[in-house]
């Protein structure tokens, strides 16, 4: 049973799962009794696509041996009469490997509640982290990054093949609290990064020649207290001196025309800009991390919702980046790519005049910093559900940012600096 | 009177859209029924001198429950200057005929009209975004009653939304109406604030939508 179960890891190791990839394929063990019967799987192999399973190849197969192959779904009856003709025995190991593969990834979810098509506890979210470095070593690597104010660890993933002189894209989720569905974003693209590497050129050819560092939460506290007190909660959970009023407005808070419009002064307002540029511990580390990096991050995305919108810099003033037509031009492409999908029309510009004027912002910070390409998303819906966009739609909204994602990282990837 | 075109793209356009959907909501919304702004096609501004500022729209609405359902609209928003006590106005057209659900609306009265005990609910959507399908129609009333509040909110420099019903209640009546007290979020999109209200609505599927009391609540009327 165990071996079993190896052949099927091993199966999923050296082919890496596309959606429905094997949907309807057969796995079937033969033993041939006879010189006469190897000559039938022989022919076999050279009429169609087999893949051998055990042995590696066709022409280790001798007789007594047992023989495992897989076939694709339209040439599985073929394979069952010549087998029969020919009065070969044989049995369907796995009669359709999409589900086998299928089963073997829910088994996880069924232990630990984990989804990428529910919105997560941070505890679910904790143990995936671990547990998909664990499962992909060669691709992901788990580091922490520096801790929130209530003390929690702030998780970072690595994602990429391991290389010297590799530039890197970062991307953070969970800025604001109430905004589950930009976690779920976060979780989804690593997902899509272990599962189709090896399958789907672009992302093979970007995590061999990039990073990825990718902070499925910013701020944790916040997201912990959507869960267990307030849903729409935005801000973090720091106290501030002389006031009864909880939390600073994270993206408010970079050193970035800090608090000069666009945010508020006020603890107990929504946009509180915080006691000074990156009074937050969340802030602080992760603009540590930047600066520290700095010589490798090119491009830098932070996630958020609702609007459908695609911005860059600048919100903390009307006057247009250095980079503006470029920046600009990126952002149309990468609107169209995410459109072609599901029709889903998304808004871009800078942000002082898309969304509105707000100093302090994360994204304007790392541009003025020297990365070029810097973006928030602000992903579904456009005010229908809001904040409690449905479960249903993670999957859809996952799948079509991750096409401007991909956009925009092969697009950098052309044009490192 | 100076006329300029502005990106779709802008915010403030953007805003003027929102208000027009909430007044349309309003006008239009009923329990079988609920509109929601999807784009902006196109936006001009006009500035009238001593008057205030005149947005003419163009932007497509979708059904609330049916996201591929759209309907194409046009609309003239005024922000009138100064006097914020005064709603902006909003004129309006819809391209073609809206959905008729005169049959879900009636199924709804008589369902709400045969209940033994008053409705109550709460959290509607749940925090994962779900709706139990016989709150659907008790969602779109408050889609539609609180356009009303949002229209008569509204300044050119806010964008309300709908975030979530926190609590609703059905109040007995003695005549053919409905009567529901609801306790609402509303989402400030630029000062990003979450706002309790308080709207008490009555409705007949002849008589359409009415919001007979309506008022900011505390910050702690949810606790």
């Amino acid at each position: 049973m165990w071996a079993f179960l190896v052949l099927i890891g091993a199966a999923v190791a050296s082919a890496h799962l596309q959606d429905l990839a094997f949907d309807g394929h057969k796995v079937f063990r033969v033993i041939p009794q006879n010189d006469e019967q190897v000559e039938i799987i022989h022919s076999l192999a050279s009429k169609m696509q087999v893949d051998f399973w055990q042995p590696d190849y066709v022409k280790l197969v001798k007789p007594k041996m047992q023989v495992d192959f897989r076939v694709e779904a339209d040439k599985a009856l073929e394979v069952e009469h010549l087998l029969k003709e020919s009065k070969v025995d044989y049995k369907v190991l796995i009669d359709n490997l999409q589900t086998a593969l299928h089963a073997q990834f829910d088994s996880k979810v069924r232990s630990t509640g984990h989804s990428y098509e529910k919105y997560n506890t941070w505890e679910q979210i904790v143990a995936w982290t671990a547990d998909i470095a664990a499962q992909n070593p060669s691709l992901v690597s788990r580091s922490v990054i520096g801790e929130t104010y209530e003390g929690r660890p702030l998780y970072l993933l690595k994602l990429g093949k391991s290389g010297t002189n590799k530039k890197a894209i970062f991307m953070d989720c969970g800025f604001h609290a109430r905004e589950w569905i930009s976690p779920a974003f976060c979780q989804w693209f690593v997902k899509e990064a272990v599962e189709t590497y090896g399958t789907d050129s672009t992302m093979t050819k970007l995590l061999n020649s990039l990073d990825f560092y990718v902070l499925p939460v910013v701020n944790i506290d916040g997201y912990i207290y959507t869960w267990t007190n307030d849903r729409m909660w935005r801000k973090t959970r720091s106290k501030n001196t002389g006031s009864i009023c909880v939390g600073t407005d994270p993206n408010r808070n970079f050193n970035a025309g800090w608090c000069t419009l666009g945010a508020s002064r006020s603890p107990c307002d929504s946009t509180y800009c915080g006691s000074a540029p990156e009074s937050e511990k969340e802030t602080k580390a992760l603009a540590d991390f930047i600066r520290e990096h700095l010589s490798t991050i090119k491009a830098y995305l932070t996630i958020h919702s609702y609007s459908q919108l695609l911005l860059f810099p600048y919100s903390y003033t009307y006057t247009h980046p250095k980079d503006y037509s470029e920046l600009n031009a990126i952002a149309s492409a990468a609107t169209q790519k995410l459109s072609s999908l599901y029709n889903t029309k998304y808004v871009y510009g800078p942000g002082a005049t898309t969304i509105y004027p707000a100093a302090g912002g994360s994204d304007d910070w790392a541009y003025d910093q020297g990365i070029k390409y810097s973006f928030t998303f602000e992903l579904r819906d456009t005010g229908n559900y809001g904040f409690l966009l449905p479960e249903s739609q993670i999957k859809p909204t996952c799948e079509e940012t991750l096409l401007a994602v991909k956009y925009i990282a092969d697009y950098v990837l052309d044009h490192l600096y | 009177r100076a006329m300029a075109e502005l990106p779709p793209s802008h915010s403030s356009a953007s805003r003027a859209a929102a208000l027009a959907a909430a007044y349309i909501s309003h006008r239009h919304g009923s329990p079988g029924h609920g509109l929601a702004l999807r784009d902006v096609r196109r936006a001009r501004r006009e500035d009238i001198d001593g008057i205030g500022h005149k947005y003419h729209l163009e932007f497509v609405l979708e059904d609330i429950f049916e996201r591929d359902s759209t309907v194409n609209c046009t609309a003239e928003v005024l922000y009138h200057l100064g006097n914020k006590n005064s709603a902006p106005d909003v004129q309006f057209t819809i391209e073609g005929e809206l959905k008729n659900t005169d049959e879900a609306d009636n199924v709804f009265y008589n369902r709400i009209k045969s209940l033994k005990k008053e409705l109550e609910a709460e959290n509607i959507p749940d925090s994962y975004g779900n709706v139990p399908p016989e709150m659907q129609p008790i969602r779109a009333l408050a889609w539609a009653a609180s356009g009303y509040v949002i229209w008569q909110n509204s300044a050119e420099d806010t964008k309300y939304q709908l975030a979530q019903i926190k609590r609703v209640k059905q109040v007995k009546r003695t005549d053919e109406y409905l009567e529901f007290d609801y306790v609402i979020l509303l989402h400030e999109n630029v000062s990003q604030e979450i706002i309790p209200w308080q709207m008490t609505v009555l409705w007949h599927p002849q008589h359409g939508v009415a919001v007979t009391q309506n008022g900011r609540l505390p910050e702690h009327a949810l606790d």
